[in-house]
């Protein structure tokens, strides 16, 4: 297996590693394909609590909480899932606290399903107007290094960041099985 | 019913170290008649997300008591809020809905607890602990107890009367309020 094949596999354990490098003790999301492993690997670490949501807008506010509490947290979600914040996002910028979101990518490259194009394609802009600084992934072997400087960017200066994970790097969703 | 002013003072008399997150609106003018206390988070937005804000501080301070008080739009806003408090189960959340049945910012127009939805039994539906519907002063020292003693997650819905009182308005700087609240928990930690 060469090197470009094993970062493709562990990109998410790569996300996995900056949360403990940063300290991060709270993830909210809702389930998603694109970061089940993540997930998974979120819900097993004894020193993060993972949270469940029912929308994403929930996670903002966990968020909050969090960092009032002396915690940090970060939030995964789909393309799909930053329309649910729009309003909620608002916390953030009225109070200045610090928010990762890590967003799997639908309605761009091989999507199946035009209904995702929609927001898909409205949601770097959408954040951007939210006041989010925005990265975008495309190659697994730029997912660490982008990740890092986000949580680094987002929990040394109070902002809002957020990785774009790329439909590309996620790879085709295998909806016919 | 009960006067929303004279409930959340005798609610908040002693409250010591307790954690409190207010609702935007009527309660943040409410907690702030009481006395301005660095230790509240007053809300001005974000309407529906009070008893997330409440879930997050919960889980990072799971030694102190954390008292998200309300209004009923604003809860029946963020209502899966109360499905994922259920899944983490937090025992130090407490949830005081103030229900006065209308949305008194807007003018008053009924909201869905006037047509009867019962948020008491929808908490319990969503894994809570404990949940308390209470419309008599007398009952206020069982909701203080539980605030800072009952094993939660716990929501009370306290009907109100709608009633408009002054408004007591706190400081609307949302980064001072943050930075104040953040300063005396770490004062205290």
């Amino acid at each position: 297996m060469d090197d470009r094949t094993k970062s493709a596999l562990h990109w998410p354990d790569a996300i996995h590693a900056q949360f403990r490098r940063v300290g991060i003790r709270q993830v909210g999301y809702v389930p998603d394909a694109g970061h089940s492993r993540l997930i998974a690997l979120c819900v097993e670490d004894p020193n993060i609590h993972d949270v469940v949501l029912t929308t994403e807008q929930e996670g903002v506010g966990l968020v909050a909480g969090a960092v009032l509490g002396g915690q940090r947290a970060a939030l995964l979600m789909q393309s799909s899932g930053v329309g649910n914040c729009i309003n909620m996002f608002s916390l953030l910028r009225n109070c200045g606290f610090p928010c990762l979101v890590l967003i799997t990518m639908r309605g761009e490259f091989a999507e199946f399903n035009p209904w995702q194009v929609a927001m898909g394609s409205i949601t770097e802009a959408s954040l951007k107007l939210c006041g989010f600084l925005t990265y975008r992934v495309d190659e697994p072997n730029d997912v660490d290094d982008t990740v890092g400087g986000g949580c680094d960017m987002a929990f040394n200066g109070d902002l809002p960041i957020a990785i774009l994970l790329s439909q590309r790097l996620i790879g085709r969703k295998q909806w016919n099985k | 019913m009960l006067d929303r002013r004279e409930f959340v003072r005798e609610l908040l008399v002693e409250r010591k170290d307790l954690l409190v997150v207010s609702g935007l609106g009527s309660p943040t003018y409410d907690v702030a008649a009481c006395g301005d206390h660095p230790l509240n988070f007053y809300l001005w937005g974000a309407m529906g997300g009070a008893a997330m804000i409440g879930l997050g501080l919960a889980l990072a301070q799971p030694g102190r008591r954390v008292l998200v008080l309300t209004g009923d739009g604003e809860v029946l806003m963020g209502l899966g809020s109360l499905a994922t408090i259920g899944v983490k189960q937090p025992g130090n959340l407490v949830i005081v809905v103030l229900d006065n049945q209308h949305y008194g910012e807007t003018g008053m127009q009924p909201s869905h607890t006037r047509a009867g939805v019962d948020l008491v039994a929808v908490a319990r539906a969503c894994r809570f602990t404990d949940g308390l519907y209470v419309s008599e002063i007398g009952a206020v020292h069982r909701v203080r107890d539980l605030v800072h003693s009952g094993g939660g997650p716990i929501l009370v819905q306290a009907r109100i009367a709608n009633d408009d009182p002054p408004r007591v308005l706190p400081t609307r700087d949302g980064h001072k309020i943050k930075l104040r609240f953040m300063e005396a928990l770490n004062a205290i930690c």
